[in-house]
């Protein structure tokens, strides 16, 4: 086979293929990214619509956290300024913890509440989910941050 | 002592430096010494910092923060690694280390003398940012009387071992890299070159793979979720370049025995250590949300850019000027064994761009319109699983091919058996999981691969039969097991996340539960107290027919770290793992403890099948190894 139509096919083959790999990622992107919202976008934003999979970072509210009937988790994400409600049913991470950094996503719910499927919390102590973070720095600045960050330890 | 260690990395720098200086210069005598001698400088600094670690040296801020007096001497010794600095210097160690291998084994040529000088420039650019941006010797003004660093989670034997793996796998690239520009530079990528680089590329990427699961294993078993990937921005990190690694072992075939697709193959060199250096940025700047990321901060993660489009910029400018004037090789049939890897290669590289496209959408979309999204599981599940469904069905028609040319009708009928086997597996799958037809493809992709090897470890045994196993060279078996791994992990994977059955229990006190075809009845926690922790630990008595098995997860609280982890109870079965851990206390109107319990079916061959893939891929390795130390066998060698 000479050279060209051999540079041809490969050329047709991988066109192909990469129009189909286009069009899967396209597609599996846009049903599949979900949005990253601090507590005060969702609780004053108005952005956040009924049934969307979201993630909401910022931490556990102080005294929030109420457990059962069954495994089921209640707590208030937090970042300083505003607090949305989650309900969780399932085992929390370890390090899930009152005053502790954490991202929860799940799908938002008519009563303004987040059903979470997913909670993140790091598995080490000493850093905060970078969503955590961000949120606290949006709504307190860098003292925000930090006085969390000691608050956690005491 | 400890300044003794900083100064031996100034040292080091210096003589990567010299060594691409000399490199460039054409001495090879000077450049092979110079990397010899940052091969020792190196080596002290990195033995200072373990005896720091392990003396828990509290004047060094690094030993402080990441290590504690009371941690086993093991994992103080892990410890060095299993933070941001001394990683760093582990990445420096095992960079010039390859460049002292290659001094070593390598015979004297001009290639040789290029390369090295290369891996010296690879080295020195860490180096600097080891010394200026993220050096491990610094001390304290006043040492404190102990450490903090006490993390129970990270004290994990797969744990301790995984980032050397995943080093020896991303630098192990490195030295590819360094042939790739050495054999641009001097224009001598062909047959000859290949067959010096590949051994070097299989044994990177069985060190990725061996680094890669033991992340797995560890999330299995110590994090208490269950899973073992999750599709985290940090796994996929590692995930690019063992994909486009994968590509590079099987293109360099090619390459070797046939001189086609140089150009392909020194691209893809040049891209795998790329994509190691992507990974590390990914993982250390902090850009990215990842459960398992490092500290956040962004000046690292500025310098580490920098450092990747300087080596970047450099292989793709060389690769430039020279790709197009690579010999062409030997011309071919698209229905032949060079197409049936060539369109391996397609298949893996565009695997590799949906796991970068998936990975770093989120961070466009932050610097384009601010808004922070995240791309989850179901994305890679629905991007990945067609694509790698399509590219395993493949190696079985490619290995029954021959090179050059090949007609499909024999081809077809050799795999006749593979193929029905695989139909019927298929059928099989679909009555037992319950018509999940991803997972009933999946399983007879596995059964299709493995039995497809073996139709083709038949042939190539011939009229000897079985006594001629012996006889088979390194590699064919290297081909072999890997490919069988393949099988293995492709039925694991499909069935345990498709068949798993999981639920979230609370359970009072002699409660008994079903799931799947076991009942597991809650005997209470009681309190036990550990060397270095107190721990709440279950009993729950599992039942099934006549098999009875008690399972104790615990939950431990670490006062030393103040960290609880949750240790969970695994017991093998035919069926697959009963995997229990333990939650909290419940109060209330019913008193007890929540409890997750999850059957996860053909657990094993996941982590079973990728084992065997990295054991092939060493096996390759050492068959290449050989291969160059005997003289040529008259033996005709089969094709690979």
């Amino acid at each position: 086979m000479r050279a060209r139509s051999q540079r041809a096919w490969l050329i047709a083959v991988a066109g192909v293929l990469l129009v189909g790999a286009v069009t899967l990622v396209m597609s599996a992107l846009g049903d599949n990214a979900s949005y990253s919202r601090t507590p005060t976008e969702v609780v004053t934003g108005n952005i956040v619509s009924i049934g969307e999979r979201v993630r909401i970072g910022g931490l556990v509210g102080t005294d929030s956290v109420e457990r059962g009937p069954g495994a089921l988790i209640k707590f208030e994400i937090t970042d300083g300024e505003y607090g949305v409600d989650v309900t969780y049913d399932d085992l929390p991470p370890d390090l899930f913890e009152e005053g502790q950094g954490i991202v929860a996503e799940g799908v938002y719910q008519p009563d303004g509440s987040l059903k979470a499927t997913r909670l993140v919390a790091r598995h080490d102590e000493s850093y905060m989910p970078k969503e955590a973070y961000d949120a606290l720095k949006a709504a307190g600045g860098e003292a925000a941050v930090e006085a969390a960050k000691y608050g956690e330890t005491s | 002592m400890i300044e003794l260690g900083h100064i031996s990395v100034f040292l080091a720098m210096a003589a990567c430096l010299a060594s691409a200086i000399f490199s460039v210069m054409g001495k090879s005598q000077e450049t092979n010494r110079a990397m010899l001698f940052a091969m020792g400088a190196t080596t002290f600094a990195f033995f200072v910092l373990v005896r720091a670690f392990l003396g828990s040296d509290f004047s060094l801020e690094l030993v402080v923060n990441h290590s504690h007096s009371l941690k086993p001497v093991f994992y103080k010794f892990a410890g060095t690694w299993g933070n941001h600095e001394g990683s760093m210097l582990l990445w420096c160690l095992i960079t010039i280390a390859f460049g002292t291998v290659a001094v070593c084994v390598m015979r004297p040529s001009e290639l040789k003398t290029k390369a090295i000088g290369v891996q010296g420039g690879l080295a020195f650019l860490p180096l600097v940012y080891l010394l200026f941006a993220s050096s491990p010797f610094t001390r304290l003004e006043t040492a404190p009387f102990d450490g903090s660093g006490l993390n129970p989670l990270l004290q994990d034997p797969a744990l301790a071992f995984h980032p050397p793996f995943l080093y020896l796998g991303y630098v192990g690239f490195s030295f590819v890299f360094s042939l790739a520009a050495a054999g641009l530079i001097l224009n001598e990528v062909g047959p000859e070159w290949a067959k010096r680089a590949r051994p070097w590329a299989l044994f990177a990427w069985s060190c990725l793979t061996i680094g890669i699961s033991l992340g797995g294993i560890w999330a299995y078993y110590e994090l208490g979720w269950g899973g073992w990937w999750f599709w985290d921005p940090v796994e996929n990190a590692s995930l690019m370049p063992w994909l486009v690694g994968a590509a590079l072992v099987h293109s360099i075939i090619v390459t070797q025995k046939r001189g086609s697709m140089a150009s392909w193959t020194v691209f893809l060199s040049v891209l795998t250590f790329c994509l190691s250096i992507l990974g590390a940025f990914l993982v250390r700047s902090g850009v990215l949300t990842s459960v398992h990321a490092f500290a956040l901060d962004p000046e690292r993660g500025r310098l580490l850019l920098i450092g990747l489009l300087l080596v970047s910029g450099f292989a793709f400018s060389l690769f430039a000027w020279r790709g197009p004037g690579l010999k062409a090789g030997s011309e071919f049939d698209p229905i032949s064994r060079e197409g049936a890897l060539i369109l391996n290669n397609l298949f893996f590289s565009v695997a590799a761009a949906t796991v970068l496209v998936g990975t770093l959408y989120p961070l466009a979309m932050e610097v384009v319109t601010g808004d922070k999204l995240s791309v989850g599981s179901p994305y890679f599940d629905l991007t990945l699983a067609p694509l790698m469904g399509v590219l395993f069905l493949a190696p079985p028609i490619a290995q029954a091919m021959t090179w050059r040319a090949a007609s499909l009708s024999p081809v077809l009928k050799r795999l006749i058996v593979a193929g029905a086997l695989a139909v019927a597996a298929g059928v099989a799958g679909f009555i037992l999981l319950a018509g999940k037809l991803w997972a009933v493809f999946g399983v007879a992709v596995g059964v299709w691969l493995i039995a497809g090897t073996i139709t083709d470890l038949i042939k190539r045994l011939g009229e000897g039969g079985l006594s001629r196993l012996p006889k088979l060279s390194l590699s064919v078996w290297g081909l072999t097991i890997a490919h069988v791994g393949l099988g293995l992990f492709v039925i694991g994977a499909v069935v345990e996340t498709n068949g798993r059955i999981e639920r979230t229990f609370a359970m009072a006190q002699n409660e008994v539960v079903e799931l799947g075809n076991w009942s597991f009845a809650f005997n209470g926690v009681e309190g036990v107290e550990g060397p270095n922790y107190y721990s709440d630990k279950a009993s729950i008595l599992a039942t099934n027919g006549n098999r009875k098995t008690e399972l104790t997860p615990e939950k431990r609280y670490y006062p030393a770290s103040g960290m609880p982890t949750t240790e969970v109870a695994i017991r093998k079965s035919f069926a697959g793992d009963l995997y229990v851990a333990l939650g909290d206390p419940i109060r209330g109107e019913k008193t007890g403890w929540t409890i997750r319990i999850s059957i996860n079916p053909m657990i094993d061959f996941v982590f079973g099948g990728v084992s065997l893939i990295a054991i092939g891929g060493f096996l390759a390795f050492a068959g290449q190894r050989r291969k160059r130390a005997s003289p040529p066998s008259t033996e005709t060698v089969p094709a690979e």
